[in-house]
């Protein structure tokens, strides 16, 4: 009996009036947990009933804890008749289990009802008291942390990172069971939402006790989805990474050794002390979970930047030895396992040491009755299938591991497209398992100093290169090879040198396909695939090339099958990589040189894309090297000379020589337009229009070339539903119909949120369904988060101008630099570069402009140390004031509760309102820190009607369900003691329709990290003042902004 | 390709300004995104008809829903679904309830009924406000007038505490439930000229004064009723006039202070009488209901309209009433003083408001 649930129920307001006679309820409410049910007293005739409980106790195993949701229920108390339900409120108690994160739930929640909606408050009181569960043989996994952020959480220390976990529980779906046809849709759309919640617990604990098995207690990355399967069945399955955790609680712990360079490793996993002497490469790292590890000993600790550079020894000839010793190690840490994949898009320093390429792989698979919902065999057998796939891609492309990794499905009728993709990468074995660090590896390694484009130089050998590529030696180190282009699912790392501005790229493709049932279709499906990949490649490229940029990040490609036709979806944000070459233009040949008036036209083309191309530039503020290698008097080599200057290692230069003629090779630069299509594929290539002025949008965490945030942010989601004309429907025409749906949405949002530029649209997530014959939804969900335009001017100028006016500065502290980075001079654009990276590293910590100033002067190592102790120490003031602010958090969150207080007398008045939650997709928020994290958020709701007419159509219904979703997110965030949800997602949204009936059903599952953030502001103030005397300013800045 | 759900939602709940003023004035999604084509949004922004048409449909929706709470304010500040910041609240609610000078003229002091929303087809027509925007004007009068009817308390404080309005506003809706509780006559072509401030102006005056209230501020505190003993009462000052020994007294006392003084002094002294009895005879019939009603229309047609046949200046009129009211208190045979000051003090304001042109 290793645990107690006390649940107690205080109040509820604005309850729907359930007795026509007297305009009143007589409400009562049922908490039941398991199999046991209690209730409370009969309110009689209010619509704001007191009932003040006793303390419901419930006694139970931590397995049923992690498995069952709290389920509460207010019905309205009828004598004669049958009780009527008003709704419900279901609570996750998982946040409850961990030590750390909350240890109360108490706040008003919605009373949710799947047919009528929300219908009032209740407000309860949740606590757990957990009996310590000695070693005994478990099945619950009781303090394993989740987190749907994929990067380390803010406030936490990655130690080990175990690696990938995954499970999946299948079940028969209750609207498809017999009963179905007998029960009310209110009651069906109940069980659903029920066994949805308890699936997901069954599957958390499940993945839970894997990471105790890996010895992890954390996992991170946590991607939980539900395959709606029909007939045969419902798929809940959930990936993430095994991490062990530590929190970073003591700052102290960071103070003694800022001044030696090992200071970057604070943040970084794995420093031991030597004594605890274990070096084993074996799979299962012993670990002691203390705190206290990083003060023992810094020796170390190396700056992991380095060992990046001589990682990337290995394209080169004269890194053999160590590549190979690398490539052992990484080995001896992530072959052992399965699948040596991870779910995180962000990484610690130094663990990301290089970047292959895009892996991806689906497969197309009959559904069938799962028969024996206990043995999901076959559902694991198809992952498995499909992740062995995506492991030997990745190993093709010379790396053991893949990161940014993601599962995803599209269902039609039977035919399932299963997804898989990820970035195949080389990781620095170090923090995969504890103990392998070698002295001697590290000295090698600390000759070389760090640069930021590691991740870019190519792992594969180059003579054995797994698919064509033009490489080049790296523009930033010049030492070892990059390709011309790289695409990725991950965030861009932090380090990364960057020129200008990021933007959205999407590929959007539609194919048209026969209606065929089951292996008939399923084989249709199979052909078209490849062809859907291949063209979808080629418009990223394209469109990548046009905006003038040589990278790809945050790489989804979305495929969805619908009846009669099969969608394709790619977003990405495109940089310019200063480690990368400059990509070449787009050209265009025509097939029939002869004919006059056609050679023209193609001119004309031509012209436009080349404009196109200078207004990108323009647009995006890429100007990189030429500018600066005019005013230097040419530093950099020309590419020819660079290539026989460099032609000394060995190497064979025709890719070198050729990278700038590569136009002249017929590849994806070169449009060849040879009929209708190829046009129609131009004219959209030119038809994307870049946002209005004032704003940009990526799809990743952060806006490459912007690190001025300010702290306004607005979430949102945008859903749209429309119906092609149904008479001869091309791919042409669909082509374009879908495109004009993508950039409308897209228009739409800029005009909306037109009041708050400068901004920028962050982690812009496309959802693509296609929920009938001839029907398209596009779901979007973003966030805007405004910038400070001022300073975003200042720095572009000072990109701009420094570059110019430091040119022969420069120069001279250049003479110094090449001798120890290397023997040829560095490029000057990498300066400005590295300090717009300095300026996003400081501004993010709250540095006064004045102290970034001198921080920036030049890019030596030395300073990007100075700028991270600054991050370190505010992170520490953090820390210091967590616990501080966790207190009055709580009583912030709490003022709903009081307002009632003070409401049981007198009716509500205008002093109290509900406290602000805010809501983001990214891990973090702008301008505050993350003090504490009190839990994942994962939730499942249904939304029915039979009159949705009366609810303002299709857009009144979903419109209203969705604000409630939100509001519902909020309140448990909010009972939580949390003031912000992070990482948040809505991973699905089903809707569907039939008008002629006036019905309409919607799904919707959402997740994220509820949080306690504290803004940076309140810190400073804080640390001034008592913390109890300025929780009244924190409080009511929260309300105003 | 037809749109068949357009959708938009925020975490924080998107308030369009402009959107709102259109919604409220009740024009339609068409007609809204028409006027915002005209005001050249679309090159301000380089947006396009259809974005425009999508937006403002979904502010319509937000609207639409944000409706049903506005009808509660302090439901809007408890409610969980919207997040909207504080200072948004209070525009949402201060504009919903802010009315047409034009619209509460033609409805003032009628009777909030169904009656008189069948009239609202008619209103709309001869004031140009739509329909819709009528109806929404109309219910919150009518809304206002149910909550704080029959409560007890300051009117104003009442109003101001359901329904969360600027001061102002809340000072407005108390004089609307004022008049429209007592049926006062507005309408009437004589009294076309004034303005709803100037009745406002008027109610407060009598709300403070002759209203229930005024007397006892703890027990049967009634700000919307008339006290009705006040008004029996009233009937003593009658004497004023009936007894033309009184009468003369009174008249010789003013004409001594003010002679000299008023330009139009001989005008005032051969209309004294007809003045003093038709202020004096309001008074005495306000014991029925009718003559309640009617007091505006006797005010402009016993007192308002004669002066200004003579062309009394207002500074004129300001000293006569004054004087009017303080010689009262020299007549010895007179006992009501308390009664006329309460009388008259009232009224003198009034009066002083609706002698304009």
């Amino acid at each position: 009996m290793p645990g107690k649930l006390k649940v107690k129920i205080v109040a509820g307001r604005h309850l729907p009036v359930m007795d026509r006679a007297s305009d009143l309820t007589d409400a009562f409410v049922e908490v039941k947990f398991g199999n046991t049910t209690f209730k409370t007293d009969v309110y009689l005739k209010s619509l704001n009933p007191q009932w003040n409980s006793e303390w419901f106790k419930f006694e139970v195993d931590d397995e049923d804890l992690q498995d069952e949701p709290l389920q509460i229920t207010v019905l309205d108390h009828d004598t004669y008749s049958a009780n009527d339900a008003i709704g419900k409120v279901y609570i996750d108690i998982d946040p409850l289990l961990y030590s750390e994160a909350a240890t109360v739930i108490s706040g008003w929640f919605p009373i949710y009802d799947t047919i009528h909606g929300i219908r009032g408050e209740i407000n309860v009181v949740v606590k757990v008291d957990l009996f310590n569960d000695l070693n005994r043989f478990r099945q619950s996994s009781c303090g394993v942390k989740f987190f749907c952020t994929t990067s380390i959480p803010k406030c936490y220390r990655a130690v080990v990172i175990h690696g990938f976990v995954e499970e999946l529980v299948v079940n028969e779906d209750p609207e498809y069971q017999w009963i179905d046809r007998i029960r009310t849709p209110r009651a069906s759309n109940e069980a659903r939402q029920r066994l949805i919640s308890l699936m997901s617990g069954e599957l958390q604990r499940k993945i839970g006790l894997k990471v105790l098995e890996m010895r992890g207690n954390a996992v991170v990355g946590y991607l939980q989805c539900f395959d709606l399967e029909g007939e045969s069945g419902l798929v809940v399955r959930a990936i993430g990474t095994a991490c062990t955790l530590d929190k970073l609680s003591s700052p102290a712990a960071f103070l003694p050794a800022c001044n030696s360079p090992s200071k970057e490793m604070k943040e970084s996993p794995l420093v031991h002390p030597p004594s605890h002497g274990c070096r084993s490469t074996h799979n299962s790292p012993i670990h002691t979970a203390t705190g206290s590890r990083l003060t023992q000993n810094f020796s170390v600790s190396v700056p992991t930047l380095i060992y990046t550079g001589t990682g990337s020894g290995s394209a080169g000839k004269e890194g053999g030895p160590l590549k190979a010793l690398l490539r052992q190690q990484t080995q001896s840490a992530l072959e052992q396992r399965e699948f040596p994949f991870l779910t995180l898009t962000a990484f610690p320093p130094g663990l990301l040491v290089h970047v292959g390429g895009v892996v991806s792989a689906r497969s197309v698979k009959l559904l069938d009755r799962i028969h024996n919902p206990d043995e999901p065999e076959t559902r694991d057998a198809w992952w498995a299938e499909i992740r062995q796939e995506i492991k030997s891609h990745a190993k093709a492309l010379g790396c053991h591991a893949v990161v940014g990794y993601s599962e995803s499905t599209s269902i039609c009728e039977e035919v399932c497209i299963l997804s898989a993709s990820g970035t195949a990468a080389v990781l620095n074995p170090r923090f995969l398992q504890e103990g392998t660090v070698e002295g001697s590896l590290e000295q090698r390694i600390e000759e070389n100093l760090p640069v930021g484009c590691g991740f870019c130089h190519i792992p594969y050998d180059e003579l054995n290169m797994p698919f064509p590529a033009h490489l080049t030696y790296c523009y930033n180190c010049r030492k070892q090879k990059v390709p011309d282009v790289l695409f990725t699912t991950i965030d861009l790392p932090t380090d990364a040198v960057v020129v200008g501005k990021g933007c959205l790229i999407q590929a959007r493709l539609c194919r048209l396909k026969k209606k065929a049932q089951a292996e008939a279709n399923a084989t249709a499906i199979s052909n078209l695939l490849p062809f859907m990949e291949y063209e979808v490649h080629t418009q990223l490229m394209n469109k990548l090339k046009l905006k003038g940029m040589n990278a790809l990040f945050g790489l989804r490609i979305q495929i969805t099958v619908g009846e009669n036709m099969l969608m394709g979806l790619a977003s990405a944000t495109g940089v310019y990589l200063a480690a990368l070459p400059t990509p070449g233009g787009i050209q265009i040949a025509g097939k029939t040189p002869n004919d006059g008036s056609y050679e023209q036209h193609i001119s004309h083309m031509q012209k436009k894309i080349n404009d196109t191309i200078a207004k990108n530039k323009e647009l995006y503020e890429i100007n990189p090297p030429e500018v600066s290698e005019e005013i230097i008097g040419s530093p950099i080599p020309e590419p020819r000379q660079r290539s026989r200057l460099l032609r000394s290692q060995s190497e064979s230069s025709d890719e070198v020589t050729e990278l700038d003629l590569s136009h002249g090779k017929k590849d994806a630069f070169v449009l060849e337009i040879d009929d209708a299509d190829a046009m129609e594929d131009v004219h959209s290539l030119l038809t994307d229009v870049p946002p209005p002025s004032g704003f940009y949008s990526c799809n990743t965490e952060i806006m490459p070339g912007i690190n001025n945030w300010t702290s306004e942010i607005q979430m949102f989601t945008s859903v749209r539903v429309v119906r092609l004309s149904s008479l001869n429907l091309t791919n042409q025409a669909l082509n374009k119909n879908f495109n004009g749906l993508c950039e409308n949405l897209l228009k739409s949002l800029y005009f909306k949120l037109r009041s708050m530029t400068p901004c920028c649209l962050c982690h812009v997530n496309f959802t693509v369904s296609l929920p009938e014959d001839e029907l398209i939804q596009v779901t979007v969900t973003a966030v805007a988060i405004t910038f400070d335009k001022n300073q975003a001017l200042q720095t572009t100028k000072a990109h701009a101008e420094k570059s110019l006016q430091r040119a022969s500065a420069d120069n001279e502290e250049m003479l110094q630099f090449p001798l120890e980075l290397c023997s040829d001079s560095l490029p000057s654009h990498a300066f400005p570069a590295a300090k717009e990276h300095l300026e996003s590293a400081s501004s993010n910590s709250g540095t006064p402009a004045a102290q970034r100033a001198t921080s920036v002067d030049y890019s030596s190592f030395a300073d990007r140390c100075s700028s991270w102790i600054e991050l370190i120490k505010l992170k520490a003031q953090t820390i210091r004031r967590g616990s501080i602010k966790t207190t009055v958090t709580v009583e912030k969150a709490s003022p709903m509760g009081d307002g009632n207080f003070r409401n049981r007398s007198a009716p509500p008045c205008a002093s109290s309102t509900v406290g602000v939650v805010k809501m983001t997709p990214l891990s973090f928020i702008p301008g505050a820190k993350i003090t504490k994290y009190l839990g994942i958020i994962n939730m499942f709701f249904i939304r029915e009607t039979t009159s949705l007419r009366e609810e303002g159509g299709v857009s009144g219904f979903l419109h209203a369900f969705i604000a409630e979703v939100f509001a519902m997110v909020r309140a448990h965030v909010a009972a939580l003691g949390g003031n912000a949800v992070v990482s948040y997602i809505m991973k699905q949204c089903v809707f569907m329709e039939n008008p002629s009936k006036n019905q309409a059903q919607c799904l919707i599952n959402v997740s994220g990290d509820a949080v306690v953030f504290v803004r940076e502001s309140d810190l400073e103030v804080m640390s001034a003042q008592q913390p109890a005397v300025n929780c009244q300013p924190s409080c009511t800045g929260e309300v105003t902004t | 390709m037809t749109s068949e759900l357009d959708i938009f939602v925020g975490n924080t709940t998107l308030i369009d300004e402009d959107v709102y003023r259109l919604w409220l004035d009740g024009y339609s999604v068409n007609d809204a995104v028409a006027l915002r084509v005209r005001s050249g949004i679309l090159e301000q922004t380089g947006a396009t008809a259809g974005v425009l048409q999508s937006d403002t449909m979904d502010h319509y929706r937000t609207f639409h829903m944000l409706e049903r709470l506005l009808h509660a304010p302090p439901k809007l500040l408890h409610q969980l679904i919207f997040q909207i910041p504080p200072s948004r609240q209070a525009l949402l609610i201060e504009r919903y309830y802010t009315f047409d000078e034009a619209f509460v003229r033609e409805v003032l002091g009628k009777k909030l009924s169904k009656g008189t929303k069948k009239d609202l087809d008619d209103i709309s027509t001869k004031t140009g406000i739509t329909l819709k925007s009528c109806r929404r004007q109309f219910d919150n009068f009518k809304r206002v007038f149910k909550v704080v009817e029959e409560m007890r308390g300051s009117l104003v404080d009442n109003i101001q505490q359901h329904f969360l309005l600027s001061d102002r506003l809340a000072r407005d809706y108390a004089a609307i439930v004022f008049f429209a509780n007592n049926r006062f006559e507005t309408g009437k072509k004589k009294l076309q000229y004034l303005s709803f401030g100037d009745f406002a102006f008027c109610a407060e005056l009598m709300i403070q004064n002759w209203t229930l209230g005024a007397v006892d501020s703890q027990m049967d505190d009634m700000d919307v009723d008339l006290d009705k003993e006040f008004l029996q009462d009233l009937k003593e000052l009658k004497v004023l006039v009936a007894d033309k020994d009184l009468l003369d007294l009174h008249k010789s006392l003013v004409c001594t202070v003010l002679r000299g003084k008023l330009s139009v002094f001989s005008e005032m002294e051969t209309n004294f009488k007809n003045l003093s009895r038709g202020l004096v005879n309001v008074a005495a019939k306000l014991t029925h209901n009718k003559d309640v009603r009617d007091l505006f229309v006797d005010l402009v047609e016993k007192f308002v309209e004669p002066c200004r046949s003579d062309h009394w200046p207002l500074s004129d009129v300001r000293l006569f009433l004054t004087q009017y009211s303080v010689s009262v208190h020299s007549l010895d045979g007179f006992r009501h003083q308390v009664l006329w000051d309460r009388y008259m003090g009232t009224l003198r304001g009034c009066l002083l408001r609706l002698y304009h042109d």
